[in-house]
């Protein structure tokens, strides 16, 4: 006799098998993220300051001023034969700047560009030291590339709030849709199980894929582009938990009614692409106008993206991060009642 | 079978005055049904007489507009979870996840129920255990038969519903799938079945209801069906020239005729009657007999002489 499974857990089991079954979800799930930051953290990874290509014409008295300016590291200085042609370059801000080469100095430059106006700072400091200006007071730089603000920094834990969203959305949605379609779903309502039971086992089947899909893609940042994970992974895991909960709520939400893949997709679609465009994925969601920063933080993915980075990023802990929690917990639970109330099961 | 009705009082299946309306059409128009214990019950008619939706409505997955339903002396509205482990049910056309292997789908269903057989048992009672680490998608479609109805007893069911569980398989897959239903019988179990086959209907059920726009239009044992034909016999012959409908019927112990292709199909009452008079009749007509063969009356008949038209096999 082989031995008999709670209904739940041989559910959940089911739907675990049925997606890791999958090879094309599992592209999406795991694959997609990681070619996604690749690509993105590649695109704005650091570079040194360029240096600010300026121009040099008129009759030199001497190679000092060339010179000097060749030196510095901040201008990349170019002759010109004649000031008509540096003035061209200059008009077709091929050049920041034109220095006239006479006495006193003539610096030719629009104001209204700030690179010109750098320039101008830069150049004036080179020839005065040059010179032989001594500044009175000693001052030191410090130069700052501190990991952990750099744009692949900001977009990784938003990656991941994203992958859970989609996985959540489109890994249950298709999944039930299908069900629904084979008539599957009614020739399990034609046995004892409970409905919730179902609709549950969706949600938890989720869970034992968020901590690998989440491991993988932090994994994938931390070695890759050095991301930091300065706060507790407990609280990753936690948030990570929260937001494959509550997605996968809102997938069996879309899911209700449909009866169409297309149908539900459009439906996905719909709930997902506002998110990806104004819950802080790939901007900070602070850009929008202040009328509709209510209506951003109560979204989920808001909440889950911010709380992402406020752990990672800025190493803060569980007491930052309970009023994301809470507006995760909301939107679970609303998902789930609803979808339950108003779910089509033939 | 009366004998089973008084020995039980409480029928298996029972319902009256079923109605159910889609959009403009009428699918089920008053239909009263009584199954009772330890009974094979078919609901036999053509695609679209209703069938499905009285099987679906008796199996709690489809609401009535009017009428009763009673399975083993309860209603869905105040019994539902203890009905659902009690039913075996095989949907029309059921399609079970392809990623799944044959255990695991078994597996799956007999963990939703309280009780009922060991998966391993049931899939060699199915002849599945070859398949047993199969993907479902790589089934044939007698092997998907066999898991789906499988499934249906997963809970060890008291009553087993099954629609058109036979449609659409070739001949071996069918008989295979007869076995396994009788097998299921013959513990005393009922079974509710729907089919348009009527050898399936002639081989497995006790009890018959000819089913046509949604109301019985007919019903009995096979044979008794068979008997209320005043003509139990069918004369088929072929001759040419060929009769006219106007002479075939006026042979003794003609109650119809029917015209398939250039044969004809003619219901008789004594088939020592009709044939001399059939015989002397084309050599009166000087007509040369092609074919001739005769057979007792089928529920296809039955059908026929009910309806004035012919169930269709596909």
């Amino acid at each position: 006799m082989s031995k008999v499974h709670s209904p739940l857990y041989a559910l959940t089991r089911s739907r675990f098998l049925e997606f890791v079954r999958q090879p094309e979800a599992l592209f999406w799930v795991f694959g997609f993220p990681i070619i996604m930051s690749l690509v993105l953290g590649f695109a704005f990874r650091d570079r040194p300051p360029e240096a600010i290509p300026i121009g040099v014409a008129g009759e030199s008295r001497s190679s000092q001023l060339l010179d000097a300016l060749q030196h510095s590291s901040r201008v990349k200085p170019e002759r010109f034969a004649s000031i008509e042609e540096g003035n061209a370059a200059l008009r077709m801000g091929r050049i920041a700047l034109l220095v006239e080469d006479q006495h006193p100095l003539v610096y030719h430059y629009d104001p209204t560009r700030p690179d010109s106006r750098i320039a101008r700072l830069e150049v004036d400091d080179v020839v005065q030291k040059a010179s032989g200006r001594t500044d009175p007071a000693p001052v030191q730089d410090v130069q700052v590339h501190e990991k952990g603000s750099r744009y692949i920094d900001f977009l990784l834990p938003g990656l991941l709030g994203l992958n859970l969203l989609s996985t959540g959305l489109w890994g249950i949605g298709f999944s039930i849709v299908d069900a629904r379609m084979k008539k599957t779903l009614k020739l399990m309502t034609a046995t004892p199980m409970r409905k919730s039971e179902y609709l549950l086992s969706h949600m938890l089947s989720r869970f034992s894929l968020v901590v690998l899909e989440t491991g993988v893609i932090l994994l994938f940042g931390v070695l890759a582009f050095g991301v930091p994970v300065r706060g507790s992974i407990g609280l990753l895991v936690l948030l990570a938990f929260g937001g494959g909960f509550t997605f996968a709520g809102l997938g069996l939400l879309c899911a209700a009614r449909t009866q169409t893949l297309e149908g539900a997709n459009g439906v996905m679609n719909l709930v997902a692409i506002p998110m990806w465009l104004v819950s802080g994925t790939f901007f900070s969601a602070d850009r929008f106008p202040d009328a509709l920063q209510p209506v951003i933080r109560a979204l989920p993915l808001t909440a889950l993206n911010n709380a992402l980075r406020a752990v990672m990023l800025e190493g803060r802990g569980a007491a930052a991060i309970a009023g994301a929690l809470l507006v995760l917990a909301v939107w679970a639970a609303a998902s789930f009642g609803v979808a339950l109330k108003i779910f089509r099961w033939q | 079978m009366e004998a089973a009705a008084v020995r039980t009082p409480q029928p298996a299946i029972a319902c009256r005055g079923l109605v159910k309306r889609f959009a403009d059409v009428v699918a089920v128009d008053g239909l009263d049904l009584t199954v009772s214990p330890g009974e094979c019950f078919g609901l036999l008619g053509p695609n679209g007489a209703g069938k499905t939706t009285t099987i679906e409505i008796l199996e709690g997955l489809t609401k009535p507009d009017a009428g009763e339903v009673t399975i083993l002396g309860r209603h869905w509205g105040t019994h539902e979870r203890e009905l659902r482990a009690r039913l075996g049910i095989s949907l029309q056309e059921t399609r079970f996840h392809d990623r799944l292997t044959v255990f695991e789908t078994l597996d799956l269903f007999r963990s939703l129920y309280p009780s009922g057989r060991d998966p391993e048992l049931l899939l060699s009672d199915m002849s599945l255990t070859e398949k047993r680490n199969a993907r479902v998608g790589k089934l044939s479609g007698g092997q998907r038969q066999r898991l789906a109805v499988a499934c249906a007893l997963a809970g060890d069911p008291e009553i087993l519903f099954l629609d058109e569980p036979t449609t659409g398989l070739d001949p071996q897959s069918r008989r295979e799938l007869w076995d396994l239903i009788e097998g299921y019988r013959a513990a005393g179990r009922t079974v509710l079945l729907t089919t348009h086959y009527m050898e399936e209907a002639e081989r497995l059920c006790d009890r018959v209801a000819v089913v046509d726009h949604g109301k019985i239009i007919a019903q009995g044992t096979p044979s008794e069906l068979v008997a209320r034909l005043n003509a139990p016999y069918i004369v088929e012959f072929a001759s040419d020239p060929a009769l006219t409908p106007e002479s075939i019927r006026a042979l003794p112990g003609v109650t119809d005729c029917r015209q398939r292709d250039s044969r004809w199909f003619v219901s008789v009452a004594s088939l020592v009657e009709a044939v001399p008079a059939l015989l002397a009749r084309l050599d009166r007509e000087k007509a040369k007999l092609l074919t001739l063969s005769t057979h007792q009356a089928t529920l296809e008949d039955v059908f026929i002489s009910l309806t004035g038209r012919e169930l269709r096999d596909e």
